[in-house]
């Protein structure tokens, strides 16, 4: 269970918005240019701080969707219903718009390009941003280590990052599960993570792959308990939860 | 003063002088942890103090049962950001599973079912201010939450508050636990925002 030490105090920094790409109706990725960014790994986090006129701040932590290229990072930020800071970046928020942001944070939830072990990422909805970082710096580091993706959602129009994973790539397979409406011209029904679909994307469990799964709680639940029924060890599998629980 | 975002007014106004800087409040109660949930039944379960000259005291579910609980209602707060006021526990005061064991320790390392791993000043677990909870809102602790029991210490970040807690080992040296290692505050005061090394 080693992680990355951070030394020193984390800086928060002026970040400016360079770029908007729309990933849904109610998410999108923000680009920002952030002079001096340290770098990162896939899969880490920042905190973003808004700060009203009169000196009122409000903060919530983000992963970052890319790796890092130069000074600039990606954000994809969904709205949240009555979201004090994503209605904010979703909404109102323009290029050259100043927030600060400090990080980069965690040292658990990450994939490091030197990983040569196969990898299972399960996204549960907006739990794909730190999966698709991790697939970009696998694509940008040339890696040969086997990916394999499972993304369920809820609606073919919730798709993100859509033009780019609909283009094949060596070395990533990719299965999509929708829990509430297929895409046009596909058959069956729609239906939740469950255990013929972990048991069929699921690298075998003598592999020695290492899972990651990001996405609600109840999502990330049912899929870690999948996975250890499928005899995956509990130390190869990395949870990363958002938003309310079940009870 | 912070750089303006144009445009940002904010709503979490009137400010609450429960919520420590940088928290907003939390309807719900989200779920963060490292890995899988571990399903720890309580005939199995068993919690242990040791000393650090290796003096071990340990509780079976039903004799934790037995000791004197108290009743608890506290804010937390997690380090992503949310508080919850006012919630209800019920415990067991860690000063009655520490208390008469004889040690010059000053640092504690909580372990938990699964590996987790998190330090604290033992002075932050006596005199009142920590538990092993087992009850949340009225019913048993749900194992997302760290049931059957969980380290309850509300005036940290919430992270210190270990789920599943196994056992909790005496030592006279500080050493980083899980989260701590990999770049999270050693102490973790929400009302100085100790979020993560050097804040």
């Amino acid at each position: 269970m080693a992680g990355t030490a951070v030394s020193g105090r984390l800086a928060w920094r002026v970040a400016r918005l360079a770029e908007i790409r729309q990933e849904t109706p109610t998410a999108r990725t923000l680009v920002f240019d952030i002079p001096g960014w340290p770098g990162h790994l896939a899969g880490q986090h920042v905190d973003v701080r808004l700060t009203a006129a009169d000196g009122y701040t409000a903060q919530r932590s983000y992963s970052l969707a890319a790796p890092a290229n130069g000074d600039r990072i990606e954000l994809t930020v969904q709205r949240v219903a009555d979201g004090e800071v994503s209605e904010h970046l979703t909404g109102p928020y323009a290029i050259g718009d100043p927030v600060e942001i400090r990080g980069p944070i965690g040292g658990w939830f990450v994939w490091r390009p030197a990983d040569t072990a196969p990898v299972l990422l399960v996204a549960g909805g907006a739990g794909i941003v730190p999966l698709m970082a991790m697939i970009r710096a696998r694509r940008e580091a040339g890696s040969k280590a086997l990916f394999r993706l499972v993304y369920s959602l809820r609606t073919p129009e919730e798709l993100y990052y859509a033009a780019e994973l609909r283009r094949p790539y060596a070395g990533l397979d990719i299965t999509y599960v929708y829990t509430r409406e297929l895409p046009e011209g596909q058959s069956g029904i729609p239906r939740r993570i469950d255990v013929p679909t972990l048991n069929t994307a699921a690298w075998p469990a003598d592999f020695g792959a290492t899972t990651y799964i990001c996405g609600p709680t109840g999502f990330v639940e049912t899929a870690a308990d999948i996975m250890l029924a499928l005899g995956h060890s509990p130390q190869s599998i990395r949870t990363e939860r958002f938003g309310p629980s079940r009870d | 003063m912070g750089v303006v975002t144009p445009g940002f007014t904010g709503r979490a106004r009137g400010a609450n002088p429960r919520l420590p800087p940088g928290q907003y409040l939390a309807e719900d109660f989200p779920v963060l942890s490292a890995g899988p949930t571990p399903r720890v039944s309580a005939e199995r379960w068993e919690f242990a103090v040791v000393t650090e000259r290796g003096e071990r005291r340990s509780w079976s579910w039903p004799e934790l049962m037995a000791l004197p609980s108290e009743k608890i209602t506290v804010d937390i707060h997690c380090v992503t950001q949310w508080s919850k006021l006012d919630t209800h526990w019920r415990g067991v005061p860690v000063d009655a599973l520490v208390g008469d064991l004889e040690t010059a320790a000053d640092y504690v390392m909580a372990h938990s079912y699964g590996g987790y791993t998190t330090n604290l000043p033992l002075a932050d677990l006596l005199n009142g201010k920590a538990w092993i909870a087992y009850e949340y809102g009225g019913k048993p602790l749900t194992p997302e939450h760290g049931g059957p029991a969980r380290l309850l210490v509300p005036h940290l970040y919430l992270w210190k508050s270990a789920k599943w807690v196994r056992e909790l080992r005496l030592a006279t040296k500080d050493d980083p636990g899980f989260w701590e290692a990999a770049g999270y505050h050693d102490y973790g005061d929400p009302w100085r925002e100790q979020r993560y090394q050097g804040d």
